[in-house]
């Protein structure tokens, strides 16, 4: 039976890659994104695309600004436009409007827009206004092919709202060339008196980013740095503090609440595991670049993409970047889980465990849904199926600017990126087994999705960023935060924050 | 003709009053008495909730309003000290008069996004022409990440930005002066100095009142720069009032307690523009 299985996967994965080449030269020729792989077949190829007929309709589209994501939603709509007949008219909105520009009319009964760009983690905010995805799109082999994890994040308690486009993780990025360095190990070993290998704590990366930080180790005539990250205050670093937080913080043996103590809700956010990890970030800001608290994540793309740094951690755009064609550090590059710690904060003993500990953050990531109040839900769906169709999906990861990552259990075959993407098979396969652990972990972090989640995140954002600037020590900064989110959670209703805090943690303890 | 007539001429001049002033604020002032956020949109009656809120439990609102003061009394004067002597530069008959005139007013024309866009990418720490080039010198400094020099960082762009309003409405001034009295004081021997002093800058008084009251109005709703520049860090150390209002009703998406901040806002910023003006008109117009 597992041979059959093994030899059934094998074909299918065999299908999924070579299988275009029937459809490259009609397709590819008219559509040059594609020229890659042609159309592959699927319920929402090329091909069953240009036999549908939107002549007369107008689907309306509010995605982010150009670049990431904004540039892909623009392109397919073109696609989709001469494809369909249709009118797609595509909006572009800055990341900070988008939930409000969403928010305000749905709040006002109205649907200015069929299709809303946002976050994953607007869900619960947004889900009375969206329109679950249909039967039919759930039962189509590209969604049978969405990892666990994604199909998890998209969804409310078993039902999709959120028509999966894009999968998000953080991991680490570093520079294989120098990790990798004979000659860097053993400077690196006769000055500190330890080994140069990719990080396994977040205080090795410390060390090694200090060692490496304002010195010429590339030889191209220009100082390189630690670490680039995005500390920029409202600029998602909420997400990054997390990710650095996971490893003290996350214990897999206290189940019931990363964030809040699910029983009681009272915020785990300024225990010792989370501020360890704030305290770790405030030396960070010691091997940043000049003004590298305040990067964003545009900041930090284009920073280690550039190859001004020697690790990153965050979503895969960096190293996307880094692995393009046009890329300075193209095949120099590594990924990994991100780093770990030495020891664990368990919450219910209120005692550090002196034990390794990492965990992966499945952070939030882009996310789309059709308004439920649209005229055109059959346009606005096929459109979405169509973003995300075979080809489309495997142009679209390979342009680090587009914001588009894995989330398809086929993305994990390092192939796709050895030979359509000219990745060297060592950094392809690494890269596929680091997001592949990920999904496999059952240590996971799932990002934040209650009632009112920006405000959480704001408060968090505000704290941290007082700790960065040396406004605040790490335990203030947290106490302050963790102060504001119990009068969140008294101005929201504890029940109702409990309630859908309680998905999460399901997820979290691998009960979902 | 019937006297009541006038009544009707006046409703629709009254319908646009009331459409675009009247109601907003009414408006405000009844979101601020509501809960009205993300998972509890409506106008339900919380009484003065968010008031209590805001006088007893966030400083952060206090602090962004006497950062906000800094900001804006710092770029006004700094915009009036050079936009006046701008002016009467090229109020004399100097070479280029008109080229130098269209010139100055360049920056305002600008859109302020965009070009607080190109300020950051000058004062990018490791990116950006301006540390480049002061490297030769040997120092960085760190204009968008240190606490202190962000401020200042905030207060160039404001200036370059909005100094040539200053200037347009100082040299509309200039150019309306009689001429009389510069002619008795040449007569009478006035050295420039003591002209400038003693008949130009006391004539432009009325007009500097009003050119300043308008550029605090202005520079008290500073966002953008803000906005684009630092996101209101680092910390919040950059954070103003409106940047604040912005984020907890647009990002945060707490309407209520917005339009409750929003309208304290109004009530303080009302009452000390008038205390200003006072202040104002008694130190500069005293004769």
């Amino acid at each position: 039976m597992k041979i059959i299985k093994t030899c059934l996967t094998a074909v299918i994965s065999s299908m999924m890659i070579f299988s275009p080449m029937a459809y490259a030269d009609k397709w590819s020729d008219q559509f040059p994104h594609i020229k890659a792989t042609g159309d592959i077949p699927g319920d929402c190829s090329y091909e069953k695309m240009s036999k549908k007929n939107y002549k007369g309709k107008t689907l309306k589209i509010n995605t982010h600004a150009i670049p990431v994501m904004g540039e892909p939603t623009a392109l397919h709509a073109e696609q989709f436009e001469k494809l369909t007949g249709g009118t797609v008219e595509v909006t572009h909105t800055p990341a900070g409007d988008l939930y409000s520009k969403a928010m305000v009319p749905f709040q006002a009964g109205q649907a200015p827009y069929d299709v809303v760009f946002g976050f994953s983690n607007f869900i619960n905010d947004w889900k009375r206004y969206l329109a679950p995805v249909p039967k039919k799109y759930m039962n189509s082999p590209e969604m049978k092919d969405v990892t666990k994890s994604h199909m998890g994040v998209s969804s409310w308690d078993g039902t999709m709202y959120q028509y999966p486009v894009d999968g998000d993780r953080h991991y680490l990025k570093y520079r294989k060339d120098v990790i990798d360095n004979p000659e860097m190990q053993k400077k690196y070993k006769a000055e500190t008196g330890k080994d140069l290998k990719v990080p396994t704590t977040w205080k090795e990366y410390g060390e090694m980013a200090k060692f490496f930080n304002g010195w010429d180790w590339d030889g191209d005539g220009e100082l390189e740095y630690g670490s680039a990250e995005v500390m920029k205050k409202d600029d998602l670093m909420f997400a990054a503090f997390f990710s650095r937080s996971v490893a003290y913080a996350k214990n897999p043996r206290t189940p019931g609440g990363f964030f809040f103590d699910l029983e009681t809700m009272k915020p785990n956010i300024n225990n010792p595991g989370f501020v360890e990890a704030l305290t770790d970030w405030v030396e960070a800001t010691k091997y940043v670049p000049p003004g590298g608290t305040n990067f964003g994540l545009g900041d930090e793309i284009g920073s280690f993409g550039g190859g001004q740094t020697l690790f990153s951690f965050s979503w895969d755009d960096a190293f996307i970047a880094a692995m393009q064609d046009d890329s300075p550090i193209k095949n120099k590059v590594g990924a990994a889980p991100l780093p770990g710690a030495n020891k664990v904060w368990n919450r219910v003993s209120n005692s550090w465990e002196n034990q390794y500990n990492q965990a992966p953050y499945i952070v939030w990531g882009w996310a789309v849904g059709v308004a439920k109040k649209s005229k055109v839900k059959d346009m606005a769906f096929d459109y979405l199926c169509f973003f995300s169709n075979g080809a489309n999906h495997q142009a679209d990861l390979a342009i680090g600017r587009f914001g588009v990552n894995p989330f398809k259990n086929s993305d994990f075959d390092p192939n796709i990126y050895i030979n359509s993407m000219g990745w060297d098979p060592e950094i392809a396969n690494s890269y596929t087994k680091t997001l592949l652990d990920m999904e496999k972990s059952n240590n996971r972090v799932f990002p934040l999705r209650v009632p009112g989640v920006f405000e959480f995140t704001s408060a968090v954002a505000t704290g941290t960023s007082k700790a960065l600037a040396g406004q605040l020590s790490p335990q203030e900064a947290l106490d302050e935060v963790a102060k504001e989110w119990e009068a969140i959670v008294g101005r929201v209703g504890k029940k109702a924050v409990q309630d859908a805090y309680s998905v999460g943690v399901k997820m979290e303890d691998n009960k979902l | 003709m019937n006297f009541k007539h006038k009544y009707f001429f006046l409703f629709p001049g009254l319908f646009v009053l009331i459409g675009i002033l009247i109601f907003p604020i009414i408006f405000v002032v009844r979101l601020s008495l509501s809960g009205w956020n993300s998972y509890n949109p409506g106008l339900d009656y919380i009484g003065l909730e968010n008031y209590i809120r805001l006088f007893t439990d966030d400083p952060r609102f206090w602090e962004s309003f006497f950062r906000l003061s800094f900001l804006s009394v710092t770029t006004v004067i700094l915009q009036y000290v050079i936009g006046f002597a701008l002016a009467h530069m090229v109020w004399k008959d100097i070479k280029f008069k008109r080229f130098f005139r269209v010139l100055f007013l360049v920056p305002m024309m600008t859109t302020p996004v965009i070009m607080t866009v190109i300020w950051r990418t000058f004062f990018h720490e490791s990116l950006g022409p301006v540390n480049d080039m002061l490297s030769v010198f040997g120092v960085a400094p760190k204009w968008l990440t240190d606490p202190v020099i962000a401020k200042f960082t905030v207060i160039i762009v404001e200036v370059w930005q909005w100094t040539p309003f200053m200037f347009l409405l100082l040299l509309a001034g200039l150019l309306s002066l009689p001429k009389e009295p510069f002619l008795a004081a040449a007569i009478d021997g006035a050295s420039p100095v003591r002209k400038f002093i003693y008949v130009t800058f006391p004539l432009m008084a009325p007009i500097s009142i009003g050119a300043i009251i308008i550029r605090l109005i202005e520079a008290s709703k500073i966002m953008d720069t803000v906005y684009v520049l630092t996101s209101g860090g680092p910390g919040t150390s950059t954070e103003t009032s409106s940047f604040y209002i912005f984020i907890k009703g647009l990002r945060e998406f707490q309407m209520g307690y917005a339009a409750s901040m929003s309208f304290t806002y109004l009530i303080i910023m009302i009452i000390s523009l008038t205390i200003i003006a006072k202040v104002l008109t008694k130190l500069l117009l005293k004769e």
